[in-house]
């Protein structure tokens, strides 16, 4: 058997009720992964919108996930940003941390290594708000689990591919 | 090209029309009471009343399959949408073009578990090609129009279109079919043209070749059947079928083997394990058709050309895909075969061809004949003989007398062959008869029935009286639900558990009943006059033709085996045991 990998896919899709269904239910129905899923309205008049899909299994399972996304009769465009080359990938998290003494310095510091900013502060906790690669994104949750009680909202990865080339 | 507003029931009924609609099955309710009134008011489409909405959609499968048109269907909300959906998951899984439409409860009553409300679009999500649920009255006849360019575009398959009571008796502009581009719907039609040189490349070097061929080809249309003949004669290569593609070659070519897969020929199994090259046309590794993944054809390069590009490397992994219409593709590679001037290996194909003819010689279709008892492959096999100078369509249930149907009755022409493949659906061909003698009025339409799956949808019996449609039930009955006996035979113990058909009505007096006319053949001496008096008969007729309970349907590749490993007969079945991986298999 063929190694598991891990793709980011983009489809731009038809704004329209019912096209994440179709999307998470094919997702479901054929047993593939959803490591992750965003998706938001992108053209000015609102008639498109983006998913980026983050799924894992064989280069033949990730080539079915792609024609079987593509055939869906709403979908304008699939890519596949991990095959297509250069691309940037980009997640925001919101993490609490509830913490007080040495602990809640020492999270202040690393949030500040990270580049995280404070978003809300009480005297025992604080909620910062990240933006990054989705591996910084997990290396600061881990940090911050070890430093008191933590609550984590995180978007899920956008997507998009280097250079001039726009879709 | 706005005109006079109308309301949505009329649009409903102006889009079918303008879209060559002759025919709906379908059956009303409170939901689609303003389409029934439309109806009513015109006489240019006709309608006609099913007894169940599933015998409906198979209705207008058997229609579509056998046209080549579009197959429509009208049912009302709740339990008569829910009812579709057998159908419209057989219709999925067999590529059949299907338009049904759906009543629903008013837009403002959507979500509030209305009377007869149900989730249509999210119920038929995952059992339609797309579906659509029409909120606003400006978009009712434009969807409509789509719905139809869905359904029989690329690859074909059913479109559900719900349409909320509210909606028909508003006021909707009307744009004719010509107005629809789709703006994200294109199915690539030519092949990629570097791939088609390669795949004729292949093609003429190749040693052992096999062409196998699949439904594709008849959904892709005349000329597609057309060309794969030529293609076939061209390159001289053995040629199979899949259970849906059976008629895309005259049965009679020379260079057919017979159909492929779980119960296919013994040549075409043998040919397709040992093949140097395989061309797949239109046909999509089905697990019925491969066996075992890992011993499917292993010492081949194999070539896929398919409409659909998830069809690609989905059980296989193949290597050259095609994506394209067929005709398109096969007449590119007929033209590059001829413009490069491509020969086939005659001397290698001559020795394969050999290989081949002593498979073919073990002649696995055979059976023993017995004079006390009508032996199920007898009853078929005559039949066919004595309607061979009749235009005849056949339809099937599901079970062993399908496959001795696939086996044993031989196809000259496409769409003459209507049987649920993929999904497999017990009550399928009663009703699917209904749809074919509907599309071929004057046409011999047989449905070759198991005596369990007629009790499926024995109902629409009633619906081939009420329009004369002269439609034969032709019963192998066996008393048992044949197929699932034969499993627990090889991989149960014969523990024949819940698989006796007990309590059969009697079927003479049921065509009776409903109004047609019933036979009955319990020797064989009787067989031949039953069939000539069913197919004499002017009306709707129940053969009953009681054949050897015990029948066992050979040859079989056992679940878990590979295209070697076929079980040819009874002695087999003792000798090759069926392994526990087998077991878990379907
Ligand atoms: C709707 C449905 N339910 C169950 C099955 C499983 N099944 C496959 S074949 C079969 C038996 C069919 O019996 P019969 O119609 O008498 O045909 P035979 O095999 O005896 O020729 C059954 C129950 C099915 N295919 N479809
Ligand atoms: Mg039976």
């Amino acid at each position: 058997m063929s190694e598991t990998e891990r793709h980011t896919i983009i489809a731009l899709v038809d704004n329209e009720p019912g096209v994440l269904a179709r999307v998470v239910g094919l997702f479901s129905g054929r047993g593939y992964n959803i490591e992750s899923l965003t998706v938001s309205s992108v053209s000015v008049d609102e008639s498109l919108s983006r998913m980026t899909i983050v799924t894992s299994g064989t280069p033949m399972i990730i080539e079915q996930i792609k024609a079987q996304v593509n055939k869906l009769v709403p979908i304008h465009a699939v890519h596949d940003l991990t095959a297509e080359g250069a691309h940037l990938e980009r997640e925001i998290a919101l993490v609490k941390v509830v913490a007080s003494g040495p602990e809640r310095r020492e999270s202040l510091r690393i949030a500040d290594i990270f580049n995280a900013t404070v978003a809300d502060t009480t005297t025992e906790s604080f909620v910062f708000s990240l933006t990054g690669k989705p591996e910084k994104v997990d290396a600061f949750i881990e940090l911050m689990r070890s430093l008191g009680r933590t609550e984590i909202a995180r978007s899920g990865v956008v997507g998009i591919a280097r250079g001039a080339k726009a879709l | 090209m706005a005109s006079e507003p109308v309301n949505g029931a009329q649009i409903v009924i102006k889009a079918l029309l303008d879209q060559g609609v002759d025919v709906v099955f379908g059956y009303p309710g409170g939901a689609v009471l303003p389409i029934y009134d439309a109806l009513f008011k015109q006489n240019q489409l006709r309608h006609i009343l099913v007894r169940h909405e599933q015998g409906a959609v198979h209705a207008a499968e058997g229609y579509a399959r056998s046209t080549g048109k579009v197959g429509v269907v009208l049912v009302t909300s709740g339990p008569g949408a829910t009812n579709a959906v057998t159908g419209l998951t057989d219709a999925l899984m067999d590529s059949v073009p299907i338009v049904c439409l759906t009543g629903q409860v008013p837009t403002h009553l959507i979500g509030n578990d209305a009377f007869q409300e149900c989730d249509t679009t999210g119920i038929t999500r995952p059992c339609t090609k797309h579906n659509y649920l029409v909120k606003d009255p400006d978009r009712l006849a434009k969807t409509l129009h789509e719905a139809f360019y869905v359904a029989r575009s690329g690859r074909p398959g059913p479109v559900v279109v719900d349409i909320p009571k509210d909606i028909q008796f508003a006021d909707c502009p009307y744009s004719g079919p010509g107005n629809v581009k789709h703006k994200t719907y294109r199915p690539q039609i030519k092949g990629d043209a570097g791939k088609i040189a390669q795949a004729v490349d292949m093609m003429a070097k190749a040693k052992r070749p096999v062409i196998y061929g699949g439904g594709g080809i008849i959904n892709s249309g005349p000329k597609a059947v057309e060309l794969f003949t030529k293609f076939v004669k061209t390159t001289g290569a053995p040629t199979t079928l899949t259970l849906m593609g059976l008629g895309a070659l005259p049965a009679s070519d020379q260079r057919y083997l017979g159909m492929v897969g779980m119960h296919g020929t013994y040549e075409a199994n043998m040919a397709m394990h040992d093949c140097d090259l395989m061309l797949c046309i239109g046909a999509r590794f089905d697990d019925r058709v491969t066996g075992r993944l890992d011993a499917f054809s292993p010492g081949s390069k194999k070539i896929h050309i398919d409409i659909d590009p998830t069809s690609i490397n989905k059980n296989i992994a193949v290597d050259l895909g095609i994506v394209g219409d067929i005709a398109s593709v096969l007449e590119d590679m007929l033209k590059a075969w001829k413009a490069e001037k491509k020969q086939t290996d005659k001397k290698a194909v001559a020795s394969w061809w050999k290989t081949v003819d002593g498979w073919r010689g073990r002649d696995c279709l055979n059976f023993a004949t017995n004079k006390k008892v009508i032996k199920p492959q007898e009853a078929i096999k005559r039949l066919y003989e004595l309607t061979l100078d009749r235009e005849i369509f056949i339809t099937t249930e599901v079970g062993q007398h399908q496959m001795w149907a696939a086996q044993h009755f031989r196809f000259e022409k496409p769409n003459h062959w209507m049987t649920s493949g993929g999904l497999g659906t017990m009550g399928y061909g009663l009703p699917a008869a209904v749809g074919v003698q509907l599309g071929n009025p004057d046409a011999l339409v047989v449905d070759i029935a198991g005596e369990a799956s007629t009790m499926m949808n024995i109902q629409e019996l009633a619906t081939a009286i009420q329009y004369r449609l002269p439609i034969k039930v032709f019963i192998i009955n066996n008393e048992y639900m044949g197929m699932v006996r034969q499993w627990q035979e090889l991989l149960h113990g014969g523990r024949y558990s819940e698989s006796y058909s007990a309590a059969l009505p009697d079927f003479v007096k049921l065509a009776e009943a409903f109004g047609g006319k019933g036979l009955r053949a319990t020797k064989p001496s009787e067989l031949d006059d039953t069939i000539m008096e069913m197919i004499a008969y002017d009306g709707p007729v129940i053969a009953d033709i009681a054949v050897d309970p015990k029948e066992n349907c050979f040859p079989m590749i056992p679940s878990g085996a590979a295209h070697n490993e076929m079980l040819l007969g009874p002695a087999d079945e003792a000798e090759k045991p069926v392994s526990e991986d087998g077991m878990v298999l379907v």
